[in-house]
């Protein structure tokens, strides 16, 4: 147990006084914030700079009287539809819309001509309009009145969402925040297994190719340096994280005290309305900054410190469970390139735990699919941490917690068994029947 | 004392024994030339001694002890395919090495101080391995190898990456070693290293054991009776049981040439026969060289083998 230790100490200190790894835990908290800084930056003066795109509109039906927005600017023409067709390919303006002698009850033939393909968003501004001028009518003919019209369109419904226990207590919750956090959590636990698991395969492969490993192994069993190496390099990977939060802290607040405490995407937000003057949009957001309070409120009732306490545990179970058998695919080969064709089936489960968590965990954190993907050992670390901010049943966790201990400890003999003999041969052509092969050899 | 027994230690794989019975006894004290060309088994041998990998059969004692795992501590290994971490410092790395055989930091780092100073490398402390040359890293690996005193060492191919200084360097090392009480298996196929300072031997040749002994001892046995004599005029051998292997002529009628004696005869009765013809200035018993057995040897068995295929076939 003492080697253990000083491998662990070895894996540890060796990389955390590397420049490189000073260089990555300072810099990406640093970074982060202002890739984010930088976007939202040009995104408000995209919107603050934009004009709005002119189209023409040849209306045969006369019954679309389309008005001119903050982002569209309607010019009605009139003639054939090839006169418009010809003058719009000389003018500068964004489409020329076809209006077909129709109903307007239930129009038809409609044609946008566009110079190239447009954005989805700016075509639906189009359809948009098109489709309130029809409802618009439709209320006109049951003799709904323009104000009355006016009225219906500005009612934007919020509500507060309440979960009631067995107990009969109501909890406040707000699926947006959690979604939010089941998302941050998932992505985290993805790309930590990923990158500190490559970093212990490139460890194995750096100790096969210099040829240590045989010096070593005749100190200490190769269990135990597999061991050491991954808990070492899971220590460093732990130490950079927090460090990471903590600078990611402190950072977030000063920055946001420089803004007057507002979170940057709000202000985005703001700047956004602002510029654009739709009424509409506006009124809900304010519907929805009334909430603000509200929210606050259901933050304070998410149980941070047990998903805190979650999150640790899948952390380090997906981290061992995966790093594993990333040891093992380090100790069959010999160079990074070699390793492709065996990383494949380690990261394949990952990759399965991580689109489902989009897919399934966000979008329905209770169904049938997600719970599986949370109770399977190789996929629950990243479904779990996604589900963990929905409030999981305690057997749920209970048992998924279980077979992910099961689950590192399988992964774990069975690499170990691979590592043994990996480490010592070289100039071998290995497949995964020799790694059977290698399974199966009595040591 | 035996500082090692190995009792029919067999390991078989898949497809192909690597040991085959193999029993060695290594006395104290000496230096053990473990020969055999590759793939012999000799790595299997020595990765049985390091626990490395264990035997299918058979049992292994060190020290009168069977093998346990706390007889690494008294092992050191220089394995034929041996390195260092790269990116680390030598001192560091010694450090390292030394604590895993179980030495305890201070008295690692008083030794290491010792090994340094002695190698003239004291200022190589803080120096990252990558930086060294083949050489320089090798006399780093040999410290780390023998740092932690071990009664018994193993070396694979030692001089394999060193000059012919530092080589002399590393053998007065390990006869002063083998002066301080150490027990030296080595293994090897560079002969004159075998010639000059192993005093046992034993050949392992396809998974199997073909010779063992004391150097001298093998080496009688090998002896084909045949002398060296340097003479000036030439003779004619009478007709009994000598034979004139072959003639070698020097500068003013000077010859060497190589007598193969009658089985029963003694080097005095051939110099009989010699003196009343030619001048002698030189009579010497040709011993084989441990290159010419080995070969012979091998060969021995390839023929044996293909004997055997042809009359299977």
């Amino acid at each position: 147990m003492n080697k253990v230790w000083l491998i662990i100490q070895r894996e540890f200190l060796n990389r955390v006084q590397k420049k490189s790894f000073l260089v990555t835990t300072i810099l990406v908290p640093l970074i982060i914030p202002a890739i984010m800084g930088v976007l939202v930056y040009v995104m408000v003066q995209e919107v603050k700079e934009a004009k709005p795109d002119t189209i023409q509109v040849l209306d045969e039906s006369g019954a679309f009287t389309l008005e001119s927005t903050k982002r569209i600017s309607i010019v009605p023409i009139s003639g054939t539809l090839e006169q418009a067709k010809k003058a719009y390919m000389e003018s500068d303006d964004f489409g020329l819309l076809y209006i077909p002698a129709t109903e307007t009850n239930n129009p038809k033939g409609i044609v946008l001509y566009t110079k190239e393909n447009q954005s989805v968003e700016k075509i639906s501004n189009v359809e948009g309009m098109l489709n309130d001028r029809v409802k618009d009518a439709k209320m006109e003919k049951y003799n709904v009145d323009k104000e009355t019209l006016k009225d219906i369109r500005t009612t934007k419904v919020g509500f507060q969402e309440i979960n009631l226990s067995d107990s009969g207590e109501e909890k406040s919750s707000n699926t947006g925040v959690l979604y939010g956090l089941g998302m941050v959590l998932g992505i985290l636990i993805y790309m930590f297994v990923l990158i500190y698991g490559i970093q212990i395969m490139q460890g194995v492969i750096d100790e096969k190719t210099s040829k240590i490993v045989e010096v070593i192994v005749s100190s200490v069993k190769p269990f135990q340096l597999m061991l050491g190496k991954i808990v070492g390099i899971a220590s460093v990977g732990l130490v950079q994280f927090l460090i990471w939060i903590i600078l990611i802290g402190v950072v977030s607040t000063s920055v946001l005290g420089y803004f007057g405490l507002k979170m940057p995407q709000q202000q985005a937000m703001e700047q956004v309305i602002e510029s654009t003057g739709d009424e509409e949009v506006k009124e809900a957001i304010q519907a929805q900054s009334l909430q603000t309070p509200e929210l606050l409120k259901n933050m304070s009732q998410i149980p941070f410190t047990k998903i805190a306490l979650v999150f640790l545990f899948y952390f380090l179970g997906g981290y061992l469970l995966y790093g594993a058998l990333f040891a093992a695919v380090g100790s069959a080969v010999e160079s990074i390139q070699e390793s492709q064709q065996f990383q494949f089936p380690i990261t394949l489960p990952l990759l399965i735990g991580y689109l489902g968590l989009f897919m399934f965990i966000l979008r329905d954190p209770h169904g049938t699919v997600s719970f599986w993907l949370s109770i399977i050992p190789f996929t629950s670390p990243v479904a779990m941490v996604g589900r963990i901010a929905f409030d999981v049943p305690d057997w749920q966790l209970a048992l998924s917690m279980v077979l992910l201990v099961g689950g590192f400890i399988f992964t774990t003999w069975i690499a170990g068994r691979i590592y043994r003999v990996g480490i010592l041969m070289t100039g071998t052509k290995v497949n995964y029947k020799v790694l059977a092969k290698w399974f199966m050899t009595k040591v | 004392m035996e500082a090692l027994v190995a009792e029919h230690v067999t390991k078989r794989y898949t497809h192909h024994t690597a040991l085959d019975k193999v029993s060695l006894t290594i006395p104290e004290k000496s230096i053990y030339g473990l020969l055999g060309p590759n793939g012999a088994g000799k790595t299997t041998f020595i990765r049985i001694i390091n626990q490395i990998i264990n035997a299918d059969e058979g049992e292994v004692r060190i020290f009168g002890e069977k093998l346990k795992p706390g007889h690494v501590e008294i092992i050191g290994y220089l394995p034929e395919e041996r390195g260092l971490y790269k990116k680390m410092k030598v001192g560091d790395q010694l450090m390292y090495l030394a604590q895993l055989k179980g030495l305890g930091k201070q008295e690692a780092f008083q030794r290491i101080k010792v090994w340094l100073e002695r190698f003239e490398i004291k200022d190589w402390w803080n120096k990252k391995v990558e930086d060294l040359s083949k050489g320089m890293a090798q006399k780093v690996q040999f410290i780390s190898t023998v740092l932690h005193e071990p009664k018994l060492i193993i070396l694979d191919e030692p001089f394999s990456g060193f000059d012919p200084v530092n080589a002399q360097l590393i053998t007065d090392e390990i006869l002063g070693l083998k002066e301080r009480g150490s027990t030296i298996i080595f293994s090897t196929h560079r002969m004159e290293t075998v010639e000059s300072l192993c005093d046992h031997i034993a050949m392992i040749n396809k998974s199997k054991k073909v010779l063992e002994g004391s150097k001298k001892d093998v080496k009688a046995s090998y002896k084909t009776n045949t002398y060296v004599v340097e003479h000036r005029g030439n003779f004619r051998l009478s007709g009994v049981g000598h034979q004139l292997v072959s003639q070698k002529e020097l500068e003013g009628n000077h010859f060497e040439t190589l007598i193969k004696a009658d089985q029963g005869s003694s080097p005095n009765a051939l110099l009989h026969e010699l003196l009343p013809q030619t001048e002698v200035f030189r009579f010497e018993q040709k011993l084989p060289t441990m290159a010419e057995i080995f070969i012979n040897l091998v060969k021995a068995e390839g023929d044996e083998a293909l004997r055997k295929h042809l009359q299977e076939a």
